[in-house]
């Protein structure tokens, strides 16, 4: 190993349930670089950095750090050696100070019993001038922002004497600005000789502040390469293995203007998060709805969906004026919502797909409220096999199955209620790209046979593959709607942010 | 790869079918050894025995395994049969015909049941109560209410046609075990073959996938603890048929953790989603029947919860065995 690097893998495999999720994969990471790991949902980028923090341990394989095999890594030795992660989903005690977040787990200590107040203040203060930020040391973290609270976790990771930093999709939750002041403590760092993992989407920004790039498709390593020779282009192909605008189906023709639409949404405003969101989406269209965590797209999805109450505004199916206080109405208006979160609220894991497929359409197959089984499963196993669902039967629990064979199995559930309007909110999240590309053509399939599709997605290559039409939340309300050549990464992020 | 996850998918089928019927395994076995090793235990009035004396928690058991399957539990359900149980008797007392009187003291144990149930249901789904404190509760309301109505003391029937009804049999088999039966196929096939069991068990199973689902999931767990109180009643009306009297202070006392050991022995998950009832009936009868066995083995009296809690300890062990 040569002296240099601060980090080398090689041949690492990890399977979870006999489903090989990392196969010998490996990766360099030179000391005082910025190495981008990028990769689609389910690549194994994730699995990867579990392995390296020691969340997980791996099947096969060496990693290499300082020139020393790391065995048996526990989530603990890796903190001592200095490899400090930092999820998307922060670690912080929000009820408790900066400082005390700072020192938690390892506390300054007079005699190695009494907190040592003052010094963990200044040293705090110090961290935080480090990084130019004006934060207290003693403001409370659920008072911060964001961006402030990453700021704290930068924080932590070089109080605790970080030699590898990782991160997570740190700037999906920032506004522009941020994003530039995170690349510079990001270069800063660099300097400093920290090693950086930045795990992103975000192909221009991986261009912008990566030394290297490294890419993942399906837990095979594709290629480690300076990012000065690759363009965001060339790493978006890299990542899916093939041209993107072969997975996307043929965009539908502008609906007839004289129809009113399916569904339509005017000044919907919730107690708080969404403010005065207007829009229309007609039959057969597949409408985009981007926007940046936090802009309210999910919230009013799930307002249209009768789980949040709206406090004014209408909403309007058929043009016709519809009250929905319950997912109940919603299903009974022809609205079918598939939830972004889906272990949590889109599939019951531990029941079968064909008591997940019949979930809300139970009734349909029910005799005198028995139900008549034989039914159920045959229309299961329509969907097993119009939907291309691996598994050997309807009576596997759906738990047991692929996210992407899950994602199917909820779209399932929803379309077997046999909805006019289709809300999917993040419908490719976390699964592999077979499956992605199977299900951008049953949406596509969907609109042709004239279901109004709603899209709501982070990943901005997704809207702009699949809709001809793109509204933009930002801060609760729909700042614009794009359409045609306008569709573009640019203008989307010129709406979403406010900022050129 | 595929060969490796269908053999992995066999074996699965195979260890869920050995997890399901672990319970009647043991039941088997249990009943096995006694038979084999105890002559008194096996004397066929010993047996019917047996069934009439789990008979009445067990029936309290099937209610109770409805509200663990929905993500529930409920600890009033002794309480509540006594209270059930004393309003039905002292009922009784007031209607001079002794036909009228027996028919209102059913009907009204099963209403003061169902009625207790109902408000457990209300605090827990409309007011938003954890389960568990909802009960906890009124298990002393319930209590201490039917101790006041009998005034701490034991409440006695003269009706002669009760008290024939406590004795009754039919080919054999005593009343409350056929109730008990009836009621266990009844709820068996509402858990199994039915929208609403299905909905119990997706309840108990994610309720937010099932609220999202159209699922109305508040009156889904409401039904739950109307169907707990009801069988609370009806065990309350056996109970005192056979006793022809009832106890304020002693009557289902402990009845609910029979009923959740039943229940969790039978391979209810603690946390919802998933059961049978047919476990829930083994389980019934491994407990029924390890308290006479111990008796029959002259085991001091004392002794036998220490070996009931083992054994509630030891099959949640093998429950998490197979999650895990």
């Amino acid at each position: 190993m040569s002296a240099e690097m601060l980090l080398e893998i090689r041949g690492l495999s990890k399977s979870y349930s006999g489903v090989r999720v990392l196969n010998s994969v490996s990766l360099s990471v030179r000391k005082g670089s910025v190495t981008g790991l990028i990769g689609e949902n389910g690549a194994g980028k994730s699995t990867l950095i579990k392995c390296i923090n020691g969340v997980t341990r791996p099947d096969a394989g060496e990693i290499l750090f300082a020139g020393e095999t790391l065995r048996r890594t526990t989530i603990e030795s890796a903190l001592r050696r200095g490899i400090v992660t930092i999820p998307q989903e922060f670690n912080l005690a929000n009820e408790m100070t900066v400082r005390e977040n700072i020192f938690l787990g390892h506390e300054l200590k007079h005699g190695g019993v009494f907190l040592n107040h003052s010094a963990m203040r200044k040293r705090t203060a110090e961290l935080l001038e480090r990084l130019e930020s004006r934060i207290s040391p003693d403001a409370e973290v659920s008072t911060l922002s964001i961006a402030e609270k990453q700021i704290v976790e930068i924080a932590r990771a070089l109080n605790r004497a970080c030699r590898l930093l990782i991160m997570d999709e740190p700037s999906t939750v920032l506004n522009p600005p941020e994003v530039e002041n995170l690349f510079r403590i990001m270069r800063a760092m660099r300097g400093d000789g920290i090693s950086i993992i930045y795990v992103s989407h975000k192909l221009n920004e991986v261009k912008t502040v990566c030394d290297t790039v490294a890419v993942l498709r399906d837990g095979e390593f594709v290629c480690e390469k300076p990012t000065a020779e690759l363009t965001a282009r060339d790493m978006a192909s890299l990542m899916v293995g093939r041209e993107l605008s072969r997975i996307f189906p043929p965009k539908p023709a502008p609906p007839a203007e004289d129809a009113p639409p399916a569904l339509e949404l005017d000044g919907v405003t919730l107690e708080k998060l969404v403010h005065h969101a207007s829009l229309k989406l007609h039959r057969g269209e597949i409408l985009g709805l981007a926007g940046l965590g936090g802009s309210g797209r999910t919230e009013l999805a799930e307002a249209v969906y009768g789980i949040r109450k709206t406090v004014s505004g209408r909403i309007l199916v058929n043009g016709r004026e519809v009250r929905i206080h319950s997912p109940a109405q919603a299903v009974a208006s022809g609205i079918a919502y598939l939830t972004e979160d889906r272990q949590s609220s889109g599939i019951i894991q531990t029941f079968p797909l064909a008591w997940n497929c019949s979930l809300i359409s139970l009734r349909k197959y029910c005799l005198a409220s028995f139900i008549r089984k034989k039914k159920e499963n045959a229309a299961a196993e329509e969907y097993i096999r119009r939907f291309r669902i691996k598994t050997n039967s309807g009576a596997t629990p759906i738990g047991e199955l692929s996210g992407g064979n899950q994602q199917k199995g909820a779209i399932a559930k929803s379309l077997d209620h046999s909805p006019e309007i289709f809300i999917f909110d993040e419908p490719t999240r976390g699964i592999d790209i077979k499956s992605r590309g199977d299900i951008y053509s049953f949406i596509g399939e969907l609109a042709r046979r004239g279901m109004a599709c709603l899209i709501i997605s982070s990943d901005l290559e997704e809207v702009i593959g699949l809709c001809r039409k793109v509204a933009v939340m930002r801060g609760g309300t729909v700042a614009g709607i794009l359409e045609d050549e306008h569709v573009n990464e640019k203008e989307i992020m010129y709406l979403a942010t406010g900022v050129k | 790869m595929n060969r490796n996850q269908t053999t992995l998918r066999k074996q699965r089928a195979w260890t869920d079918i050995l997890n399901e019927s672990k319970p009647f395994l043991a039941l088997a076995a249990l009943l096995l050894v006694c038979i084999i090793s105890n002559e008194h235990f096996r004397s066929p009035q010993n047996l019917i025995n047996i069934t009439r004396q789990v008979s009445y928690t067990g029936i309290v058991a099937l209610g109770m395994t409805f509200v663990i399957i929905a993500g529930g539990i409920d600890l009033s359900i002794g309480s509540l049969l006594a209270l059930a149980g004393v309003s039905g008797i002292m009922l009784m007392g007031k209607i001079a015909d002794p036909a009228a009187a027996v028919l209102a003291a059913f009907a009204a144990t099963l209403a003061i049941g169902i009625l207790g149930g109902v408000v457990n249901g209300a605090i827990i789904t409309l007011g938003k109560v954890p389960s568990f404190i909802a009960t906890l509760g009124t298990l002393s309301i319930y209590r201490s209410l039917s101790l006041y109505m009998a005034d701490a003391g034991t409440v006695s029937s003269s009706n002669d046609m009760f008290r024939a009804l406590g004795s009754a049999d039919f080919l054999g088999l005593p009343l409350p075990a056929w109730v008990f039966f009836g009621l266990a196929v009844v709820f068996g096939v509402i858990l199994r073959q039915t929208s609403l069991g299905r909905h119990i068990c997706a309840t108990g199973a994610n309720a937010k996938a099932a609220e999202y689902a159209a699922i109305k999931t508040g009156t889904v767990r409401f039904i739950t603890y109307a169907i707990a109180g009801l069988t609370a009643g009806v065990s309350a009306f056996l109970f005192s048929t056979r006793l022809n009297s009832i106890s304020s202070t002693d009557a289902g006392l402990s009845y609910e953790l029979d009923a959740i050991a039943a229940a969790i022995i039978g391979g209810t998950a603690m946390n919802g989603g998933r059961g049978s009832i047919a476990g829930t009936v083994a389980g019934v009868f491994i407990l029924g029947i390890i308290s006479n066995a111990l008796d029959m083995w002259g085991a001091p009296v004392n002794l036998q919860g220490l070996v009931k809690g083992s054994i509630i300890i030891i099959a949640v062990l093998i429950q998490r065995q197979k999650n895990a």
